[in-house]
């Protein structure tokens, strides 16, 4: 497939350059790290907030670190758009046969997100073990649908952001406050900063419906499955994003000779 | 073929003087200002033909090859190419071109150049039977059998534009778009780039449309010239048109021993026609 062939060309590239692939590796780990030290301080002084403990934490940020990353690097292309834009790639883009989005996607791709990938991974599975959950067929569909809706409603969001630079040739870092504080604050299930939050975050940037809701059926804080099943809410909100860089698509004026 | 007829296309453009105050002004209150890049283009370019497309810059080269190539979509006026419009069959239409964008690269720049070749394949689904065929015309005529294994970046910049000339190439499109080719090339590479274009055109009865300012290319290449200023097509003939033209005003050019260089025929005519 297409898209593959580009992925290991770009490996291909990255591999040229194994110092800078190590170094920034490293660095994203620690980053993330910092963030799960920054729970384990606050569980080791507090136990409990608003109910829920540190294996219970560490599960949710593990979904969410792994959604968050998996974003990120496959759609890394579109967090970087407006280099594309300036530097007149959009262009090229536009003259080779094959949807924008695909080409986009291809063009760049975040090989030193792996080892955070893995870091996420790692507090998934040891939170899963350790919260008391009995795996069964609709708890592990649960999980996956979070997982899977997290990563999609991030790329959402960058999609989004890319849309702007439509308008804004460079890039607003508007979306930055709800990518990266996405990230952030979604470490703790959201009901945790209260409820005016939850609400924005289950009409207007669903994070709670990939997140909050169905973490409660997962840790068997309630009955209703449905709630399993709302992280498919995140397909809506990918496509909404879609038609906005639908629009923007058609108001694009190359940049530049 | 190729026809425009009666294309508009406008931008708005941002104004402001210098200096820091000046652009913290512009913040709150931008003044901007409606250029008219291209107003009322009119051609005609039939299959096979090599064309020279001129003009100072500014004049309108660059949009009039965007709206050509389906990268941008003009404000009124009918464009055809080979019975498409290029921005509503994107798609279709970019099978059909090549495009060379002399100062932008579209290899990949950390990679061997067959490998970049390689995912063009894919990009433009190039059946291997077709590929191979179109690969190894293209790299003896271009002499690229030293330069396929050799990562972008380390190659010339002349060594470079064959290979860029080669991948737009590939997928053996009917016309090709040739934006400053030439540009910074050495006596040597500008001449090897020249013939090739040359050899293409008659071998595949590619069309070629050429903008550059370099004359010297248009010489050797293009049998027709369109000149164009200010948005507007200002002559549709050949070189010795030019020539016409300036003469005509000053016909003791005519009996002079050195006649006008090409280059100089060019600048004159600009500063007749009030384009610079």
């Amino acid at each position: 497939m297409l898209y593959f062939h580009y992925i290991k060309v770009i490996i291909q590239s990255a591999m040229e350059y194994k110092a800078s692939f190590l170094l920034g590796a490293i660095g994203q780990v620690l980053v993330s790290l910092n963030g799960l030290l920054g729970i384990y301080f606050i569980f080791a002084r507090f136990h409990i907030i608003q109910g829920y403990t540190l294996n219970e934490a560490l599960l949710c940020y593990g979904m969410m670190l792994l959604g968050f990353s998996i974003a990120q690097c496959v759609a890394r292309g579109f967090e970087s758009f407006s280099q594309l834009i300036k530097s007149g790639g959009y262009d090229r883009i536009m003259v080779r046969p094959r949807s924008p989005i695909l080409q986009v996607l291809g063009s760049k791709f975040e090989t030193n997100r792996i080892l955070r990938i893995l870091l996420a991974l790692g507090m998934f599975f040891y939170g899963a073990a350790h919260c008391q959950i009995y795996w069964t067929a609709d708890k592990i569909a649960t999980a996956l649908f979070m997982i899977v809706g997290i990563t999609i409603l991030f790329m959402g969001l960058i999609l989004l952001g890319a849309s702007l630079c439509f308008f804004t040739i460079e890039d607003s870092g508007i979306l930055n406050i709800l990518i990266h504080g996405g990230n952030e604050h979604g470490k703790y299930p959201i009901d945790i900063y209260g409820k005016s939050m939850l609400k924005f975050c289950t009409y207007v940037i669903p994070f709670a419906l990939v997140q909050y809701y169905p973490l409660q059926y997962l840790l068997n804080r309630t009955s209703r499955w449905e709630y399993g099943l709302f992280p498919l809410g995140a397909i809506v909100f990918l496509f909404i994003c879609y038609g906005v860089w639908r629009f923007g698509m058609r108001h694009y004026q190359s940049a530049g000779s | 073929m190729i026809t425009m007829e009666h294309v508009c296309k406008s931008y708005k453009v941002a104004k402001r003087n210098a200096g820091l105050r000046e652009a913290c002004k512009a913040f709150f209150r931008r003044k901007t200002e409606i250029i008219q890049a291209l107003d009322d283009i009119n051609f005609t370019i039939l299959d096979g033909e090599i064309v020279g497309y001129i003009g100072p810059n500014g004049a309108g080269k660059s949009s009039t090859i965007k709206i050509l190539s389906g990268i941008l979509t003009p404000e009124s006026g009918v464009c055809k190419v080979d019975g498409r419009i290029p921005w509503k069959n994107r798609m279709e239409h970019v099978k059909n071109i090549g495009v060379v964008f002399g100062q932008r690269s579209q290899l990949w720049w950390d990679v061997p150049v067959i490998d970049s070749f390689e995912l063009l394949k894919d990009i433009y689904s190039i059946p291997t039977s077709t590929y191979q065929e179109s690969l190894d015309e293209l790299t003896q005529l271009l002499n690229l059998q030293e330069l396929l294994k050799t990562p972008t970046r380390q190659l010339s910049l002349g060594q470079r534009m064959r290979c860029e000339i080669a991948a737009s190439l590939l997928h053996q499109p009917k016309i090709l778009f040739l934006d400053e080719p030439t540009i910074g090339l050495d006596a040597v590479s500008k001449l090897a780039v020249r013939e090739f274009v040359k050899d293409i055109n008659r071998k595949r009865n590619t069309t070629v449309i050429l903008t550059t300012h370099d004359m010297q290319d248009i010489e050797a290449l293009a049998s027709r010239i369109i000149l164009i200023g200010k948005g507007r097509i200002l002559l549709d003939g050949t070189i010795a048109d030019m020539r016409l033209e300036i003469e005509k005003d000053n016909p003791l050019h005519n009996q002079q021993d050195n006649p006008l260089s090409l280059e100089q025929v060019t600048a004159r005519l600009y500063e007749k026609l009030d384009i610079v």
